[in-house]
């Protein structure tokens, strides 16, 4: 019997930060991961890591207030003073395990500017310091000796009296089903950005973890809250770093006019996502782009910053562009980034379901509320996998394992599998059907939104399910039956899609990345509260719960 | 653009599993990627074929394989660049780690060599309270070797690891580089003298043959060949000579210093040793069969003419740097 006291799921930062503790803490710790960790998502954040460093004169109620405004004040305020109290020392842990941070000329970590914030205060590596922070990361976990589970795809959860008390997975690599017992579960899953056409999330970005805990009863919260990052690459839809704009990187319109000085005179372009992401819209939809893009202007920077600190972003740009950001424009598009709702936990990662936790950007805190700030998504993984991973294995000493009946477990999964595969062709495709999913989503669900839309994508998604339900996988076999893993996903990105579309709906007012046409103002009498989400008998139900104010009163943004 | 994908497969579920060749016909967008090509087959055409891939953009590893017989990222390259005169592509899985599926490889040798040379910085003395002082420059050198993301085109390309599996092979030196060029690791002045005495043993670092094809197929420009270069000079420098590669090095400038050219007789015997007599042994048969086959080196090794220019050349070449 595999059976371990805390097991995480997903192996990014946060999982990996997660297990790493618990393990520190005398719990027996696995991770599964439905890849080797160091191909997990996290790679994929560049600009950098924020932190107020205090012996720089940068207090942490400074990053705390960025934060909080940031978000449009629907961030949880005690979260929010909790990570960036934290932050100085977890960056200071990252140095110290190995990661190559950017130095000042006095040897110290050196900083970058990055949007929504009054000072530079993001510490990097290039332009890939998600990938610095998560290879160490790995390295770290290699030395904790945790036990990993490499390729291994969790499918569902197995409960017995309502009680979660482990999970099936399939070990991709052989096509075998297994049990594994946990006294506690941490999801660290990640985003669902594939929920999303296109979108700047990798392929392997379906929000499973998020759907997993919906079907066993734990609360969504701020599921409205769909990032749109301003600089997407024509096209692919791949991104392209804030960091160059932290670097002074300009937006231009058509007309090579720096649009942004119109709607936020004092940071330009180093206002907040929502808000560049909204003006660049806004400047698309009245012409001034070029084929639904703006550009964003790094030439003037010089070849020899950009070799040094932009590089990944550059090659980017050459192989799937055709455009050197040494001497050309880069055509750039809002799109879809990043999820600041997710699993509603309190700040040690615990969700309303007894023995599961949740960490990274499958949670939902909330530390970022209606807009998260760039990178202040590298913080919130090893902050709050750290915590999630101390907690539960706090929480073990005094849980027993949950005896449950391991072949049924087995064969139940094994039949609801087996059942898939023996679907019969019928003209369909598990591709067309997630394709449908992500334009209705991202047609409807973008930056600006209406009741009209979100309708329309609700029916759409009905449509859509009734497809999912007779859709034929092509891969009969079992070794690395890639076609099956995505068939399930795409279950799980539905369940995503809907608890999306349903918290937007409910949503009237506009604010943080939520911007609605027919509601356009934030309604702070009525609406300054969190939507949240939780599976009803009919589908999902909506509450809502309030938001923590503790020291910043609420008031109008400007940058 | 039209393109013709020639996949190499390998489906281990059936009956009687063997490799075979299949091609698809298809349009693809002029700036599509080897990658966009072989998603459209999975997604459009045949939901059989497996591989691994997921960021898109260079940073996540997962979709190394051979195209047109050389690994690369399909996510990293165009295929217009790599189609020939009939719109050809062909796609291979990585080589040297054997194939699980398709164009899925199974990775854990890959691993285990990373994990062999303790991939975790080890820092002997206390750690500081705030963060480690450094030179941007030694992280900007160091970053350039930890932008390595463990794809596994070097070790696919290996030569080496191709006929002797034992190697640490490229990423993983490259790898341990990382650590001994940290000024973190080690002792207080950042040197890693334990790391370097492991590496200096058989299937490490002197076991690389420079044949450059790592530096060649690496699509973040690691260059993993180079720093196990920096690696021997390392060792050299911190006096871990007793390595068979560290002889022969030497001797190898020793022979040419002296007469111009190599000596081959007496290069293997100065590289393990004039008193190794188990190793001399083993000679003896490859010594037999140059004998018999008329390739025995002559034993009065002769000077190449203007040899004295080459000691001068060399002479200089060994004089301490002015800087």
């Amino acid at each position: 019997m595999l059976e371990h006291d805390v097991l995480v799921v997903g192996a990014g930062l946060a999982g990996m930060r997660a297990a790493i503790a618990a393990r520190a803490a005398g719990a027996n710790t696995a991770v599964i991961s439905k890849v080797h960790p160091v191909r997990s998502h996290s790679n994929a954040a560049q600009g950098g890591i924020n932190a107020a460093l205090v012996d720089r004169g940068d207090p942490w109620e400074d990053h705390a207030y960025d934060t909080v405004k940031g978000s449009d004040y629907l961030g949880d305020q005690d979260a929010i003073e909790l990570m960036c109290r934290a932050a100085g020392g977890a960056v200071i842990d990252m140095e110290h395990m190995g990661v190559t941070f950017s130095r000042d000329d006095d040897g110290k970590l050196g900083t970058r500017a990055f949007g929504g914030q009054g000072r530079a205060r993001t510490f990097y590596v290039g332009d890939f310091t998600g990938q610095a922070m998560l290879h160490v990361m790995f390295e770290q976990l290699i030395k904790s000796g945790v036990r990993r589970y490499e390729e291994w795809f969790v499918t569902s959860l197995i409960e017995e009296d309502g009680q979660v008390c482990g999970v099936m997975a399939l070990e991709i690599r052989t096509g075998q089903l297994f049990a594994i017992r946990a006294k506690t579960l941490i999801f660290c899953t990640g985003g669902l950005g594939r929920v999303f056409e296109p979108s700047t999330n990798a392929l392997i970005v379906t929000g499973d973890g998020m759907a997993l805990a919906y079907n066993a009863g734990a609360r969504l919260m701020d599921m409205e809250m769909v990032q749109y990052h301003p600089t997407t690459l024509a096209g692919s839809g791949v991104l392209i770093s804030e960091a160059a704009r932290g670097e002074g990187a300009y937006l231009l319109d058509k007309n090579g006019d720096r649009f942004m000085e119109k709607y936020a005179p004092n940071m330009i372009e180093l206002a907040s996502r929502d808000v560049v992401s909204r003006a660049e819209q806004t400047e698309i939809n009245a012409g001034n782009g070029v084929d639904g893009c703006v550009f964003l202007d790094c030439r003037h920077l010089g070849e020899t910053l950009i070799k040094e600190k932009l590089s990944q972003i550059r090659e980017i740009g050459i192989d799937l562009a055709g455009v050197d950001m040494v001497k050309d424009l880069i055509p750039i598009r809002p799109g879809m980034h990043y999820m600041m709702g997710g699993i509603k936990t309190d700040v040690d990662g615990l969700t309303n379901v007894p023995g599961v936790y949740a960490a990274g950007e499958c949670a939902c805190v909330s530390v970022h509320g209606g807009n998260r700030l760039g990178a202040n998504s590298l913080l919130d993984t090893i902050i709050f996998g750290q915590r999630s991973g101390n907690h539960a294995a706090d929480a073990c000493r005094e849980l027993e394992f949950v005896e449950f009946n391991v072949d049924e477990a087995v064969s139940r999964e094994e039949k609801r599998i087996q059942a898939m595969l023996d679907r019969p062709q019928n003209g369909d495709r598990i591709a067309s059907v997630r394709l449908a999913m992500g334009e209705t989503m991202n047609k409807n669900l973008a930056v600006y939104r209406d009741q009209a839309g979100m309708d329309e994508t609700l029916h759409d998604l009905v449509g859509l399910r009734e497809r999912y339900a007779t859709v034929p996988v092509d891969s009969k076999g079992r070794v690395f039956n890639t076609d099956l893993v995505f068939a399930l996903e795409l279950g799980f990105m539905l369940d995503c899609a809907e608890t999306i579309t349903v918290s937007a709906q409910d949503r009237k007012d506009s604010r943080g990345a939520q911007a609605r046409t027919d509601f356009p103002d934030r309604d702070d009498e009525n609406w300054m509260k969190h939507v949240t989400v939780i599976k009803g008998e009919a589908g999902p139900d909506i509450s809502y719960l309030p938001v923590t104010i503790t020291q910043w009163t609420p008031e109008t943004r400007k940058y | 653009m039209d393109v013709t994908i020639k996949v190499r497969r390998f489906d281990p579920d059936a009956d009687a599993p063997e490799t075979y060749w299949q091609e698809f016909n298809f349009e693809i967008e002029d700036t599509a990627t080897v990658l966009d090509a072989l998603i459209k087959i999975r997604e459009d055409m045949d939901g059989t074929l497996s591989m691994r891939c997921s960021c898109r953009s260079s940073i996540c590893g997962s979709c190394a394989m051979r195209i047109n017989g050389h690994a690369c990222l399909a996510c990293k390259t165009q295929a217009r660049s790599v189609m020939d005169k009939e719109n050809t592509i062909i796609v291979e899985p990585a080589g040297v780690m054997p194939v699980i599926k398709d164009l899925v490889v199974d990775f854990d040798l890959f691993w285990k060599k990373i994990e062999e040379v303790e991939p975790y910085l080890q820092p002997e003395g206390p750690e500081p309270e705030a963060e480690y002082a450094a030179s941007n420059e030694s992280m900007l050198h160091l970053s350039g070797v930890t932008a390595c993301i463990m794809c596994g085109a070097c070790v696919s390309d290996c030569t080496v690891m191709e006929v002797d599996p034992t190697f640490l092979g490229p990423a993983a030196l490259a790898k341990a580089y990382r650590f001994t060029a940290d000024p973190r690791d080690g002792d207080a002045d950042g040197n890693s003298i334990d790391r370097l005495k492991q590496l200096v043993k058989p299937s490490g670092m002197w076991d690389c043959t420079r044949c450059a094809e790592c530096v060649q197929v690496c699509p973040k420009g690691i260059a993993p060949m180079d720093r196990i270069m920096a690696l021997r000079d390392q060792a050299i420098e911190a006096g871990i000579d007793n390595s068979n590669g560290a002889r022969h090095a030497e001797a190898f400038v020793e022979l040419v210093g002296h007469s111009g050219q190599i000596d081959e007789l007496r290069l293997p015997v100065k590289t393990v040793g004039i008193t190794n007599i188990p190793a001399l042994m083993s000679f003896l048969p490859v010594g037999i069969r140059a004998l018999t086959h008329g390739k025995m080196p002559p034993i009065f090794h002769k000077n190449i003419e203007n040899v004295r220019n080459l000691r001068r050349l060399i002479k200089k070449l060994e004089e301490p740097k002015q800087e």
